[in-house]
């Protein structure tokens, strides 16, 4: 048995990490031997995953829209799907092959997840019509966002507004309300005054 | 849900009655006489007379249902459906700091999965001298720890990006519970394993995904795995409940609650992030420009007046009033808040009821003497790191209406001089 300081557990054995160890990194480490096409994708997304994401993975109802949005990032209401968001390939691979469908995870083979994300690329217009995806080409496929994403720089940008000394007495002259939630009413029932 | 019929409840109408019992009670203030004897008092009341029950009615007991108001709630038009889906902590209603656990807010992203100790399988793997399988009866041989710290949802206040939106501490700040954690430390797991094989420990990273469907799978930094995460198997004093990660969960203190990954199965010790799904597609913070931040971990200071706020109003008019409410940070401790009564024009410090933990809620409480005037009430937190809590003007300034998380602005109730509070934002 394995001896670390106390001598608990026992040695994982390589059938075990292969079942849970599934995951994918950007550089397509973790990727197995496969490949799908877009029009076998068309096929196996249409059974598996139109009915919540649409035919065209444009989204049904408040379910995840998969495709479009292509530069709304900087606008009110962006649409952060896939082909618009997305920094790197591997992650849709990854999370369709552990995660979805939705209710059914871990039903999907290599094959059928290649071919799904061979057809989310081709519903965000990124690959003509006979693309086919592999573990080959995967890591290598740059989607549109991959420079999108800045490490978390709160500690300098935010830096000026809260480190200053809190105002105590006399911080502004006039207070207006200028927001209501009243106005928009959009709360369930909870106990309070919501009708007083 | 319970709640659906609250309209015609018997504790709707005994609100609303009670509030015109305030208003008059307000032009006497502190004249309060009684009209004639009060009938509790001089009539034998049934639990006076009769028994109550016996010590072997409840062997796992619920609240009083006098108390059924305090519950989760959910929000049925935030969603797709109730399994990837919130609800929230009521903690308008609760006191002190320790969030009970049968009403301890939910984030699932494929439900809550019923996992039994004797099925649960923790695995450490990747570049480790030694990878291993730990049982459940395993993890309990370690040394053990205990500490209280909060977990916040990264969207906690997140629906108020763009304005004032929902009507109540609950679902405006209830994406937060604080319970005390027993288990072992994840240093103490990933050096069982044995880490020389990862050689500099500097640029290493941690993957960590539980054992439900949606897996939640994130990436931390070495430095903050080696630091003070914990593996939890109790809350509270007892197990994790089902829907909090039975019968083990990650605890991330002070970083924000999606990596506090539940049903926890794996840990991979690796070169770099997986760069998951719930660290590119979600848990990224968009700004106004379109760029995103990612890896924000931290949640940074903040606070909230519970009471009064618009779950609940003031119901006793004029005279002395307990303004109370929570303060956390996950950069440290709380070492002081302020509240204002007048939208922030002028601030006082509120008292502590005991001195901020680290990463851990914080009470505090503003006694005063309330005239009866409208209020504009707000709280503004500090910690031990020098943050102080910033307005949502400021935070919109760097960040725009867009970036879904992170948003611990000074929150405003309004209450009006019927007691009364709302969600405002004021300029």
């Amino acid at each position: 048995a394995w001896a670390g300081e106390f001598g608990l557990g026992r040695p994982a054995l390589p059938e075990e990490i292969a079942a849970w160890d599934l995951d994918v990194s950007p550089d397509g480490t973790g990727l197995p031997a496969g490949s799908g096409s877009v029009e076998d994708g068309e096929m196996v997304f249409a059974d598996n995953c139109a009915i919540c994401h649409g035919d065209f993975a444009e989204g049904v109802d408040n379910w995840p829209k998969l495709a479009g949005g292509m530069g709304t990032l900087d606008r009110d209401d962006p649409l952060k799907t896939v082909g618009s968001y997305w920094p790197h390939l591997s992650t849709a691979w990854d999370y369709v092959n552990r995660s979805m469908p939705f209710g059914n995870a871990q039903s999907l083979s290599p094959d059928e997840v290649y071919a799904i994300v061979a057809y989310i690329l081709y519903s965000n217009d990124l690959v003509d019509d006979d693309f086919v995806l592999s573990n080959e080409n995967l890591a290598a496929f740059e989607l549109p966002n991959a420079e999108g994403f800045i490490i978390d720089d709160r500690e300098t940008a935010e830096a000026h507004f809260w480190t200053a000394e809190p105002c105590m007495e006399n911080c502004k002259d006039t207070v207006e309300i200028t927001m209501r939630a009243r106005v928009l009413d959009v709360t369930p029932d909870a106990g309070g005054a919501e009708e007083a | 849900m319970s709640e659906s019929s609250g309209k015609h409840s018997p504790s709707r109408r005994r609100f609303l009655t009670s509030v015109a019992a305030a208003g008059a009670g307000a032009v006497a203030a502190g004249a309060a006489r009684a009209a004639g004897p009060d009938p509790l008092i001089t009539e034998v009341q049934d639990w006076a007379r009769a028994t109550g029950d016996g010590v072997d009615a409840t062997p796992y007991g619920l609240p009083i249902e006098y108390e059924g108001d305090v519950i989760r709630r959910n929000v049925e038009w935030l969603t797709a459906d109730t399994i990837s889906s919130i609800n929230f902590t009521p903690i308008h209603a609760l006191d002190g700091t320790i969030t009970p656990q049968g009403c301890a807010f939910e984030r699932h992203h494929s439900g809550a999965i019923a996992l039994k100790k004797e099925d649960y399988r923790l695995m450490i793997n990747g570049l480790v001298d030694q990878p291993l399988v730990f049982s459940y009866a395993d993890l309990e041989r370690f040394p053990r720890e205990n500490h209280v710290y909060f977990c916040e949802c990264a969207a906690n206040s997140g629906m108020e990006w763009a304005g004032a939106q929902l009507n109540g501490a609950q679902f405006t700040h209830g994406m937060i519970h604080n319970m005390e954690y027993s288990g072992v430390s994840l240093r103490t797991l990933l050096e069982e394993a044995g880490l020389s094989a990862a050689g500099d420990l500097k640029d290493k990273w941690v993957y960590v995904e539980g054992a439900d469907a949606s897996s939640n799978g994130r990436s931390i930094p070495m430095e903050k795995a080696l630091d003070d995460v914990l593996v939890a198997f109790k809350a509270n004093g007892e197990a994790l409940r089902k829907e909090h990660g039975y019968p083990v969960r990650l605890v991330v203190p002070g970083w924000e609650g999606n990596m506090w990954v539940k049903w926890l199965r794996r840990i991979e010790v690796m070169d770099g992030p997986v760069e998951s799904r719930e660290e590119t597609s979600k848990y990224t913070d968009t700004l106004e420009d379109g760029t995103s931040r990612k890896w924000t971990w931290v949640m940074d200071a903040k606070s909230v007046v519970t009471s009064p706020s618009p779950q609940a109003p003031i119901t006793h008019g004029a005279g002395p009033l307990v303004i109370t409410g929570l303060a956390w940070s996950g950069r440290g401790a709380i070492t002081g808040v302020d509240v204002s009564m007048d939208g922030g024009k002028s601030w006082q410090p509120a008292r502590l009821a005991a001195p901020g933990q680290d990463k851990a809620l914080t009470r505090f409480y503003l006694d005063t003497n309330w005239d009866g005037s409208e209020m504009l009430l707000q709280s503004r937190a500090r910690d031990s790191s020098g943050y102080v809590q910033p307005t949502k003007a400021q935070l919109r300034e760097v960040r725009g209406l867009n970036s879904i998380y992170h948003n611990n602005a000074i929150q405003t109730w309004w209450v009006k001089a019927n007691g009364v509070a709302e969600n405002v934002e004021v300029s």
